[in-house]
Formats: C-alpha cells, sequence, structure tokens
C-alpha cells in the first residue's frame, strides 16, 4: 500500500508534542508580554486571547515548519520528494509480492522548477483511499504497527504534494491501476492545509494511460516543485545508486533533467521475506507510553494486559511483574488488578519493576537483513572494485528494540586509492545521505583499527584507500539523532555490533591484500629467475659449451622449488592464510580481472616499467558506461 | 747516398727496437695471457653450469671491494685486498640481476679477447646490452651498471682490466723529457705542442715502452688547467722533468705509467694537488693505491711519491689575498677527518698536523690561487723553491 510515511508511534509523539505545543508556548509567551502592557491600560482579558487561541491542523504546521521533513532547501527537497516517492513504491511492491520495477523521471521546466514522475508497478490504490494517502497528512498503515519498514524518511508523498503546492501552486496528478480489468483512475488532487484533507480538482478513468502500466496495476504520482537538481553527493543519482545497492532485487530506471538514461538493473530476483510485525518488548517502553497503553488497552486485567500487548511476557511472567510491582507500590497490585483501576503512581511502580526483571529478549525472527548475498550483488553492479567481502551479525537487541547489523565492503579495482574511505549508511534499506560524521556508522568505521588489515588510516578518521563500506541497520525501530532522521544515533550496543561486523569484513580483507601482496611477490620472485635463467644457460652455453636446454630446465625447476618454499614459510608464521579458504568463503567474491596493481608504496620500485598500468581503467570503464547510455536514450 | 743511409740506418734501428722490445701491433695483451684469461672465464662459466645441473645454487664467490675489506700493508707501504668474499646467488631477488650481468660480461669479455680486440668501457657496455627475451627489461640500465660489473669480474677471476680487453676513456696527459713507444709508434713527448701525449687506459709493457730518458723527475699536477700552465712556461724543459696530468682523480692509466717510470726509470714522482681533501685522496691513491681497486696497489702504487703543495700554510707564506679562500664544507670537513684517520696516515705527523692546520683555517684552496700572485708564480716561483728547498709532504 502506498502510505503517507511512516511514523514510528514515538516518532509520532515527538512530532505531535512539537506540533501542538510549540506554537502554543509561542503565542502564549508573546501574548504574556501584551497581557503585561495592556492589563495596565487594562484592555485585554483572558476572553480576547481566548478567542485568538485556535487548533492548529498538522498540514498547517508542516507548511510552516518544512525543515522538519527534509525540505530545507530546493536540492534537499528535490531529493527528499524522489526519497519519499520511491520509498513508498518500494514498500508497496514488496507487501504486494511483486518485484519492483521504479520509474523516476526529473523534467526541468525552468531554472527551479521541476516536474517529477515516479511510476511503479506496485498493487496500486484502490481510487477511494486516494484522497487520504496523498491529500492528508499523517495517514497510512506503516503507522501504528511495529514492524521493520522503510517508511522513517519523513512525512511521505503528502508532506512532497504539499511542499509542490506550496512551492509552485500545481496540484498532485496521480494515475493508478489496481487491476488489468479496470481502467487507471487519473486524480488531480489539491491539499487543503488548514483543514489536512485533500480536495479533487478533476477526476476520470483513463483506458489510454494503460500503457503505462504493462504488469496490469501500478501507480504514478506526478509532483510539480521548485527545487535545484545537482549531481555528486547527497544528489537524486546517489540516492537512486544507493537504494540499488541496499535493493538488489529492484529495477529502477532514471531519467535526469538532462534526458540521460540511467539503468539500475535487477541483481536478486528473489523479494525479501515479508518482516513480521511484532508487539513491543516491556523494556522498549517509556513511562508515558506505558500510561498510554494501560489507558487504551481493551484487556481487563494486569495480567492479561502484559500477555496481549507486551512481546515475551507469558502467565508466568506477568506474575512476576505484579508481584514485584506490588513490593514498590502502597496499593496493592496482583495480576488479576483490573487496568482500569490502577492510577498514575501503580502505573510507575509497574514501569519500575518491568526494569528490574530480567525479560527474555525479544524475538528477532521480525527482521529481514538485506543478507550477505544480496548484499554483495548489489554492490557488484554499482560498485566497480575488485573485493568484495559481507558480514551479517545475528539480531541483537538495544532497549528492548531488536536489531541487526549488516556491513559490506568493496576494494581495489577502479576505486580512487588516495582519497578517504566512502561510508555508504543505510536504515531499513533506506540509504542515509546527510548527517554522516554524526552518525553512529561512522564512529565505528572510524574506531575500527583498519591499519591491522593493511590500510592507511590518519588518526581519528576514516582509512584511505580504495575502498567502501556498507553499513546497515534493520530494526522495527531504528534510532535517529533528531528528527530530520539522516543519522543513527550512538548506542553502546548498536556500535559495537557495527564494529564486529567491520572487523569481520576487515579480517577477509585484510588476508585478500595481505595475500595478494604475497602472490605478486612469489610471481615477480620468479619472473625475475624465469627472466634471467634464459641469459644464464646462453651465457654458459657460449662459453663452457654446456646444454643450453638441459641447464634452463635445471635452473627453473629449482627457481620453482625455491619460490614454492617462500609459500611454505609464509604458512608456518600464520601470516599467510590458505588461498583456498578465502575462495571458499561464500560472503567474499574476488574479480581477478578487476585486480589492478598493489599500491605504489607497496612496489619496491625495482621493475617498474613492467607494471601493468595502474588506474587506466577507470577511465574505459567511465567511457563504455557513459556509451550505453548514450544508446538508451538514442 | 749519405742522407740515404742514414734513414736507412734509423728506420734500421727502431725496427730492431720494436721487434726486440714489443709484440707486433695490433695485439695489446699476450697471446699466453688472453689464454690464461679465457680458460678462468670458462671455469667462471663451468661452475655455474655444474650446480645448477646438480641441482645446487648456482653462486659466484666475489672478493669484497670495499675499506671493510683491504688491509695496509706496512712493510710495502700499499693498500693491499683482503681475503673476505660475498656470495652472488642466483636465487636471491637482490642478487639474480647482478648475477645474470656477471655471465653476460664474461661472455662479452671472452668473445672479445678471441676476437683480439679491445674495447671501451662503454663499449663493453653496448656489447653485453639486449633485451632480455620475453620481457621489456634491458640487460644494463646504464654504463654504470656494466662497469661495476666488470670490476666485479676483475677480482673473482684475478685478472686485470686489460686482461680482459677493456679499457677506460683516454684521460690524462704527458709531456717532457721522455721518449715513448706506444704500440710501435715512436713519440718524443718533447714535441707535443700544447696538447700533450694523451696518456692511454693500457699502458702494459707490452704495449708501451721507454725509449729513452732524461728527466731527473716526474711532477704530476691534478688538473688540465695547471698543466697547460706549466708547458707553456716550458717547466719540463727548464728543470728537465715529465709533467703528466691526471684530470682529477687519475685513471688507472696514469698511475700505472706513472708507477712504470718510476719503478723502470728509477726517477722520482712529485704532486701538485689542491688543499682539500679531495686533492689529499688523490695523493693518497698515488702513493698507496685506491679502496676499490686495492687489488692493482701492487702494480699501480708509488710509495715513495712526494707531495709539494699546495699546502695550508701556503696562504700566509705566499700572502694570498680572502678572495682565494673556499670555505670547507660539511662533507669536507668530515672527509678530511675520515682521510686523517687511514692507517697509512697514522704515523705521518706532518700530515695530520697538514690537514689540521686546514681544518682550522675552514677553508680551502685550488692549484689556481698562485695565479692571483702572478699568471706564471706557480711554475716560476712556487714549485722551483718548493723543490730547491726539498720541502714535500711526505
Amino acid at each position: 500500500m502506498w502510505t503517507c510515511g511512516g511514523f514510528h508511534r514515538k516518532g509520532l509523539e515527538r512530532y505531535l508534542v512539537g506540533h501542538t505545543d510549540v506554537p502554543n508556548q509561542m503565542a502564549t509567551t508573546t501574548s504574556k508580554k501584551k497581557t503585561a502592557r495592556k492589563a495596565a491600560k487594562g484592555r485585554v482579558s483572558a476572553e480576547t486571547l481566548a478567542k485568538g487561541q485556535r487548533e492548529i491542523s498538522v498540514s498547517e504546521f508542516f507548511a510552516k515548519n518544512r525543515h522538519l521533513l527534509g525540505f530545507d532547501n530546493p536540492r534537499k527537497a528535490l531529493l527528499t520528494a524522489v526519497k519519499e516517492a520511491v520509498d513508498n513504491a518500494l514498500d508497496a511492491c514488496e507487501e504486494a509480492g511483486i518485484l519492483p520495477e521504479i520509474h523516476v523521471r526529473l523534467l526541468q521546466k525552468d531554472e527551479s522548477r521541476f516536474k517529477l514522475t515516479i511510476r511503479d508497478n506496485g498493487p496500486g490504490i484502490v481510487r477511494a483511499q486516494i484522497e487520504s494517502i496523498f491529500g492528508k497528512l499523517l495517514y497510512g498503515s506503516k503507522f501504528h504497527r511495529m514492524k521493520m519498514s522503510r517508511g522513517q524518511q519523513g512525512i511521505g508523498i503528502s508532506a512532497a504534494g504539499m511542499y509542490g503546492l506550496m512551492t509552485t501552486g500545481k496540484p498532485v496528478h496521480i494515475i493508478s491501476k489496481t487491476s488489468r480489468r479496470t481502467p487507471p483512475h487519473d486524480v488531480v488532487l489539491k491539499i487543503d492545509t488548514s483543514k489536512n484533507r485533500a480536495e479533487v480538482v478533476s477526476e476520470k478513468e483513463d483506458p489510454k494511460s494503460d500503457t503505462l502500466f504493462p504488469g496490469g496495476t501500478g501507480t504514478q504520482v506526478v509532483i510539480e516543485l521548485e527545487g535545484r537538481y545537482q549531481k555528486g553527493r547527497q544528489s537524486i543519482d546517489e540516492y537512486l545508486e544507493q537504494t540499488a545497492i541496499a535493493n538488489p532485487h529492484a529495477q529502477i530506471t532514471w531519467v535526469t533533467p538532462t534526458n540521460e538514461t540511467i539503468e539500475f538493473p535487477r541483481a536478486v530476483e528473489e523479494l525479501p521475506e515479508e518482516a513480521k510485525e511484532i508487539k513491543p518488548h516491556p523494556k522498549g517502553i517509556e513511562l508515558g507510553t506505558l500510561i498510554q497503553m494501560l489507558e487504551r488497552t481493551e484487556s481487563k486485567s494486569l495480567s492479561s494486559f502484559l500477555q496481549d500487548e507486551f512481546s515475551r511476557v507469558g502467565q508466568r511472567k506477568a506474575s512476576d511483574l505484579a508481584q514485584r510491582a506490588d513490593k514498590l507500590s502502597s496499593k496493592t497490585i496482583t495480576p488479576r488488578s483490573r487496568v482500569s483501576q490502577l492510577g498514575h503512581a501503580e502505573a510507575e511502580c509497574l514501569y519500575k519493576a518491568i526494569q528490574e526483571a530480567s525479560i527474555m529478549a525479544p524475538p528477532t525472527d521480525c527482521l529481514v537483513p538485506i543478507g550477505s548475498r544480496a548484499l554483495l550483488a548489489g554492490l557488484l553492479k554499482e560498485v566497480q572494485a575488485e573485493f568484495f567481502a559481507a558480514a551479517t551479525r545475528p539480531p541483537t537487541v538495544y532497549r528492548g528494540n531488536p536489531f541487526q547489523m549488516e556491513v559490506a565492503i568493496a576494494f581495489g579495482g577502479n576505486l580512487s586509492s588516495d582519497e578517504s574511505s566512502r561510508i555508504l549508511r543505510f536504515a531499513n534499506r533506506v540509504p542515509l545521505l546527510y548527517q554522516q560524521s554524526a552518525c553512529s556508522s561512522f564512529k565505528a568505521v572510524v574506531e575500527t583499527s583498519w591499519k591491522n588489515y593493511g590500510l592507511a588510516q590518519p588518526r581519528n578518521s576514516l582509512p584511505v584507500g580504495p575502498l567502501v563500506v556498507l553499513v546497515h541497520m534493520a530494526s522495527v525501530w531504528v534510532p535517529f539523532t533528531s528528527e530530520s532522521k539522516e543519522a543513527i544515533a550512538d548506542y553502546d550496543e548498536i556500535r559495537k555490533e557495527m564494529k564486529l561486523a567491520l572487523q569481520e569484513c576487515g579480517r577477509k580483507l585484510g588476508t585478500y591484500l595481505r595475500r595478494r601482496k604475497q602472490m605478486k611477490k612469489q610471481s615477480e620472485r620468479r619472473g625475475i629467475f624465469e627472466r634471467y635463467i634464459g641469459e644464464i644457460a646462453n651465457s654458459c652455453h657460449s662459453i663452457a659449451g654446456t646444454d643450453k636446454k638441459k641447464l634452463y630446465d635445471a635452473l627453473l625447476k629449482q627457481a620453482e622449488r625455491k619460490t614454492k618454499e617462500a609459500d611454505q614459510r609464509l604458512d608456518l608464521d600464520g601470516k599467510i592464510v590458505s588461498a583456498k579458504r578465502l575462495e571458499q568463503d561464500e560472503d567474499v567474491i574476488i574479480l581477478a580481472e578487476r585486480q589492478a596493481s598493489i599500491g605504489e608504496d607497496e612496489n619496491d620500485g625495482l621493475f617498474g616499467e613492467d607494471m601493468p598500468p595502474t588506474t587506466k581503467r577507470r577511465t574505459t570503464a567511465k567511457k563504455s558506461r557513459s556509451k550505453k547510455k548514450k544508446k538508451k536514450t538514442s | 747516398m749519405a742522407k740515404k743511409k742514414t734513414t736507412k740506418k734509423t728506420t734500421k734501428k727502431t725496427t730492431k727496437k720494436s721487434t726486440k722490445k714489443s709484440t707486433p701491433r695490433g695485439s695489446l695483451v699476450s697471446k699466453k695471457r688472453d689464454q690464461e684469461t679465457i680458460g678462468k672465464i670458462r671455469d667462471l662459466a663451468t661452475s655455474v653450469a655444474k650446480s645448477g645441473l646438480a641441482q645446487r645454487e648456482p653462486r659466484i664467490e666475489i672478493p669484497i671491494r670495499s675499506i671493510n675489506n683491504m688491509k695496509y700493508n706496512a712493510r710495502k707501504r700499499i693498500l693491499e685486498m683482503g681475503s673476505n668474499t660475498q656470495q652472488r646467488e642466483l636465487f636471491n631477488v637482490g642478487q639474480a640481476r647482478k648475477f645474470m650481468q656477471m655471465l653476460l660480461v664474461s661472455k662479452g669479455c671472452r668473445d672479445l679477447i678471441q676476437a683480439e680486440k679491445t674495447l671501451s668501457l662503454r663499449g663493453m657496455y653496448y656489447m653485453t646490452l639486449h633485451t632480455i627475451e620475453g620481457t621489456s627489461e634491458k640487460t644494463f640500465n646504464e654504463q654504470g651498471e656494466s662497469d661495476t660489473i666488470l670490476e666485479d669480474l676483475e677480482v673473482t677471476i684475478d685478472g686485470l682490466r686489460e686482461e680482459l680487453h677493456v679499457f677506460a676513456k683516454k684521460r690524462g696527459t704527458m709531456v717532457g723529457n721522455i721518449t715513448v713507444i706506444d704500440n710501435g709508434d715512436e713519440i718524443n713527448c718533447r714535441r707535443m705542442g700544447t696538447g700533450g701525449y694523451a696518456i692511454p687506459s693500457i699502458c702494459e709493457p707490452n704495449v708501451i715502452q721507454f725509449k729513452d730518458c732524461d728527466a731527473d723527475f716526474i711532477l704530476h699536477v691534478e688538473k688540465d688547467t695547471v698543466w697547460s700552465r706549466f708547458n707553456e712556461d716550458r717547466f719540463w724543459e727548464k728543470h728537465n722533468c715529465i709533467l703528466t696530468e691526471g684530470s682529477g682523480q687519475p685513471p688507472r692509466g696514469v698511475r700505472r705509467l706513472l708507477h712504470r717510470m718510476h719503478k723502470e726509470l728509477g726517477i722520482p714522482v712529485y704532486c701538485l694537488l689542491d688543499c682539500d681533501p679531495w686533492g689529499h685522496y688523490i695523493y693518497s691513491v698515488i702513493k698507496q693505491g685506491s679502496i676499490n681497486l686495492a687489488f692493482e696497489s701492487q702494480r699501480m702504487a708509488i710509495p715513495e711519491a712526494k707531495f709539494i703543495g699546495i699546502r695550508a700554510e701556503d696562504y700566509d707564506r705566499c700572502k694570498l689575498t680572502n678572495d682565494v679562500k673556499i670555505a670547507l664544507n660539511e662533507r669536507d670537513i668530515t672527509r678530511a677527518k675520515q682521510i686523517m684517520d687511514y692507517p697509512w696516515f697514522a704515523d705521518k705527523k706532518h700530515w695530520k698536523k697538514e690537514i689540521k692546520t686546514m681544518l682550522g683555517n675552514g677553508f680551502k684552496m685550488e692549484v689556481e690561487s698562485l695565479i692571483t700572485k702572478d699568471i706564471s708564480y706557480v711554475s716560476e716561483v712556487y714549485v722551483p723553491q718548493r723543490l730547491k728547498d726539498g720541502d714535500f709532504l711526505d
């Protein structure tokens, strides 16, 4: 289903607090001053003030605080709009069990005005739902549940539509087809911010649009909005590229404002498993939430409340919690206590009891990691490297929330070797492009000592070298540092898991690099000997009349034995791990043909002329890629 | 008739002498020595091939040519090479290339000897230069590489460069009261004009013989410029001597010739060199032999050679001006101290004093600095006075 942005419960609360409090407080403080002044002159009373105080709609609040939604500046606004639409499209396709095919097109109308078209092959949207999804903020399917999903990046497609309407005055145009038999409905919507409601501008059933959806179903959204398109870091291109890496099951087509078509092909033919919804874990909630849950629950007794509303609480654990709470409380609390009888003080005791008790960690089968194989497939198609390794950690828990870390690295090949390595951060398969240095993953990468794995790393910074590090956090609740949801908060448990996964990949890289160096050294050694043996055999033949062929063969045999001996010696030192072990590792891919020569620092400079060209392939690879693009556009 | 007779006589004389003393033209080294050298080269190649075929590591034993493997023979007063050797192995990444080069140079020399021809060092470099089959690597990257390999080969097979039919670039000039026969050509060094006789690289007895010599001594100067001054002033005529020059550090040819004239004609050698560590070292090389070619000292060193100047005291003695001072740099100072510590200077108080004075002065001087006094001061005043007083450093 297309939804209007996936808020988590906590996020929602935070927003609502902000929404109700901030403007009101502002109003009261300013009016207090006025009252003080005016009261002195006897002009204003509480009643007159009350007239000026009225409810503010959610949409109105966001219209005025658009930076909270990621629409701070024209460039980011464009990216956020694409992001919301693509995230929604991917979620919708996956939930319907359809392999996603997403088409993104950005058309530049004038310098700062763009027309954004996003089309998917998802299940489509029922006519009745269209207004709610595209016209109302805070409406959606991901809203009231504890489940791993993408929708965490803001307020969703309706906000993008609202932004478009505000900046260009153009309504949102939606075409959706829900089944093969029915024609697509074509709806143009406008959002009334004061009422948080959509207004239909025009509506029709349009069989002509059938060609847009060859798969039989799908949705297309067109938003006209103000923005600025720029390539490079934090661009739409980067976002789509990273989305393609984390979602190798998706096929994405991207038509840039310069009318270039870039294809991000599908690399995996299976859809990820569907994430299971779970109930919150007792240790993961705060007191306020507990009170709210107590108020809203349909359960009658405390015991059934605890068992029904939380995961990992059975009958025994429920009575244990009730007993603990009883000890802390002045009022008696039993498992059979009626929920409606529990006041604030009792709730607090219950909260404390939960913190004391040891409760089994939440179930982790609710998490769907990308998986090492799929991660490698994603990286492989988008990153021109020679070595790939991935590590998926077992699921763990922080503050009652299950989560799982995945790390993949790509090394060498055409990656630039004299820059800091690049970190690709993902939360529930969604790329995080802003606030890198505030992110827990950044800290984890910096804290990992890459020197052990054969890379240069200046103090307190990222490793330098042809390295791309991908960090993915899968969780039912990804903790972000701020409302802008661009960086993962730095919980000890999270950072620890990240580091463990990074180290796992790093070790594989280290093994590979050592082996590559050793192999190169050995082949160089063998090469040196082989090169000179011929000359020596010739000279000896000429001077002493020795049989040329015999001597050559004898020396060659010695050379081979010599170099082999050296291999073994290193094995005994324990420095060189058997070559086979790395190749048999399922989570490692090595592309021998992309192997560039080892960096200059490793080269002893003896035979500079014979070294293969280091980075020349990069340009050729780029050329061929751009040629492809051109072909497609033409 | 009379005229005819005299010419006949002289030609007869020369032919007689040349047949007596020198081998015929075209062969610079005697056949016997050639055969010996070829044998030594063959032994080297055979030992390499043998160990290769027997699956043993081929290695060549090379005497070490460095200060650590060199000792001063106080009795003979020359430098001699010690008995330390180094192994050059084929199956060693750092040595494989040199090992290969060594065999290439051996082969080159063998071919050269067989062809009864000689080549310069540069010629030898080109003779052994080619691209190794199947690679883009050249056997030698520059002449320097093949020069050192050749020196290695010399010490390894205990044969001299001359015996390998290789010679260095000509350097050094001679003029004076002597007639020599160079490969059969009679050369009167009294009639060499302004250019002088270019001392050949190979000065072995079978190439060069001394015909007649009236000179009382040899004056060896450091550089061509000073030599020209002396030649123009006809110094050798006035003082009845031989005037030689070695263009800085004298090459083997010059040293060999000086050694031979000193030994065979029994005339003393005096050196006029700069007052700096390099001049002092040139003197040391002429006197005791060089560290790098310690194995040749026996044939080249002149322990009786004397040092005329220019000396540190000359600044005051000759009342030179400030302009001639060249400040000593760090390298000069270290070098000077090194020279002072050489065992063969150990018991030479005068030399130690000389070097100390120079270091105390803090500057060095070139022979040319005497020109500031007068154009011919050096040849007409300075050297004659020193010779008259017998004021030398030994």
